[in-house]
């Protein structure tokens, strides 16, 4: 085996300085976790804020006269609906209607998109958009080390985050951006995230990216009890699994669809993309498989991969299981078949040769207060 | 630097082992536990049950992993650690102490003598980090 080099985000030094436990995520050198542990960046994220390196995501301009047809033509939702200033989640879809990748597309204008797209699946991403813009008046470029990512999440994120901006931040609304400057530094202010929490994706040049995250957590009151925290890939993971939002490669992938993974409502079948056809197909003929969310009731954890049981039938897979730590209980996603998603159902998890009880539950499994 | 106490004996897996006579009281050391993250989940044997040496007699869960527990001697379960069932963090906090897992009534009692000692243990750490 030869060992590649794990890539780097800008904020890799400011990891290391925190005490970041570094691991090999998706080929990059990521904090899982911080001193403080999972539990701890997972509550004050929740109930305070929380601060992310997420960086290593891919940016992608496409500008030009085709750029709305183009994108439109590639993802699943309608990006003619956007405004300028305004954002939304879609996927990217092969012929067959398997997911390339999820994104967010942003509209800074009738000719200008901006796409963000997985750490793991960025180069793929992009070699699948360049080879279709042939028939269409587009330019495209991938940004995605020009970019530094920082997502400040929870009930204090927009107070925090105020502290450092003159942009009006009550005024950006959800799934909306605004062009400013953060302590003085250019930035894309979004109000998204992937937490289930309120908050903003800050972007700008990564090589501001140490002032912005140092000023961040001095903003957020970091090293008090109730102040920021910086949170590594296990806090973002278990934050986004009590939202039940989708992860490439668990949720999503080259093997399943959209629909499959609950995802029609970013799937505009009445307009054309890649995939289309095959997803019309998939919806008129039924799915043989869907997405529930579960908790255990019997003691145990469900882990990623997990065979699921009706009775003696097995009847499908978890796609991702952790404990839920602000809900306090042992939850995942896992596949089943139609029929069998009522919530309240019974189901079986085989934890490494033993078959513990579940229950079907409604997603998400959290959802905050507004 | 992980906490590494005199009197205790280590095995390779990480797993601590303290001898009274024929029984070992066996649980997982510091640098096991930091390793791990969070414990949210403690799964231990019944009393009565047997193992082999290295079988494994439970699992310690954090958030993000699951890790078998392996034991270092063989015998019988004399006693388990039930209070971990509803305090799992206590193997983060406490390690060496409250944290114990179980008792096993060695086969023989001479077992845990080819086990690391604390010194050993300290260099064995040292050439995994390597």
């Amino acid at each position: 085996m030869t060992e590649q080099k794990l890539k780097q985000t800008s904020l890799n030094a400011a990891h290391r300085d925190l005490g970041g436990r570094m691991v090999d995520f998706e080929g990059w050198d990521m904090p899982v976790q911080y001193p403080a542990g999972t539990i701890a960046e997972h509550l004050r994220t929740r109930e305070h804020c929380g601060l992310f390196d997420v960086s290593h995501m891919g940016e992608i301009h496409v500008v030009g006269k085709d750029a709305i047809e183009f994108v439109n033509y590639l993802t699943t939702n309608d990006v003619s609906n956007l405004v300028d200033g305004q954002a939304h989640y879609s996927a990217l879809t092969y012929e067959n209607g398997t997911v390339v990748d999820d994104l967010l597309v942003y509209r800074f204008g009738p000719e200008k998109l901006f796409l963000v797209v997985n750490a793991g699946t960025q180069d793929k991403d992009w070699e699948w958009i360049e080879s279709h813009k042939a028939d269409f008046d587009v330019e495209t470029a991938n940004a995605s080390n020009d970019y530094c990512q920082i997502a400040i999440q929870g009930p204090e994120a927009e107070s925090v985050l105020q502290k450092l901006t003159d942009t009006e931040l009550s005024a950006i609304k959800y799934y909306h951006f605004e062009e400013g400057e953060v302590d003085g530094v250019e930035a894309i202010i979004s109000r998204t995230g992937y937490t289930g929490e309120d908050g903003f994706e800050v972007y700008a040049a990564s090589e501001m990216s140490r002032q912005l995250w140092d000023k961040m957590l001095e903003a957020g009151g970091y090293g008090s009890d109730t102040g920021i925290l910086p949170c590594g890939l296990a806090a973002r993971n278990t934050l986004r699994l009590e939202s039940a939002m989708s992860l490439y490669g668990h949720e999503l992938s080259d093997k399943i669809t959209p629909l499959e993974a609950n995802l029609g409502w970013i799937c505009k079948l009445k307009t054309e993309f890649i995939g289309c056809e095959a997803l019309r197909t998939q919806k008129k003929n039924g799915l043989d498989r869907k997405l529930i969310g579960f908790e255990m009731t019997d003691r145990g954890i469900a882990r990623d991969g997990y065979d699921v049981y009706s009775g003696e039938e097995k009847i499908g897979v978890v796609t991702s299981g952790s404990p839920a730590p602000f809900l306090k209980k042992n939850i995942g996603l896992a596949f089943v078949p139609p029929e069998m998603t009522d919530p309240g159902r019974e189901i079986q998890i085989d934890v490494r040769g033993r078959r513990l009880a579940a229950e079907i539950v409604k997603t998400p499994f959290y959802r905050r207060e507004k | 630097m992980a906490n590494i106490p005199e009197e205790l004996k280590y095995s390779k897996d990480h797993e601590w082992v303290l001898v009274e006579g024929d029984v070992a009281t066996i649980g997982i050391t510091d640098y096991a536990q930091e390793s791990l993250g969070d414990v949210v989940f403690v799964e231990l044997p019944n009393e009565g049950d047997n193992f082999n040496t290295h079988d494994a007699f439970g699992s310690v869960e954090s958030v993000k992993a699951v890790s078998e527990i392996f034991t270092p001697v063989g015998g019988e379960v004399v006693s388990t650690n039930e209070d971990l069932n509803d305090a799992p963090e206590v193997v983060n906090d406490d390690p060496y102490g409250d944290a114990w897992m179980v008792k096993i009534k060695m086969d023989n009692s001479g077992e845990a003598d080819g086990l690391m000692s604390a010194e050993e243990y300290e260099e064995y750490l040292k050439s995994e980090e390597d």
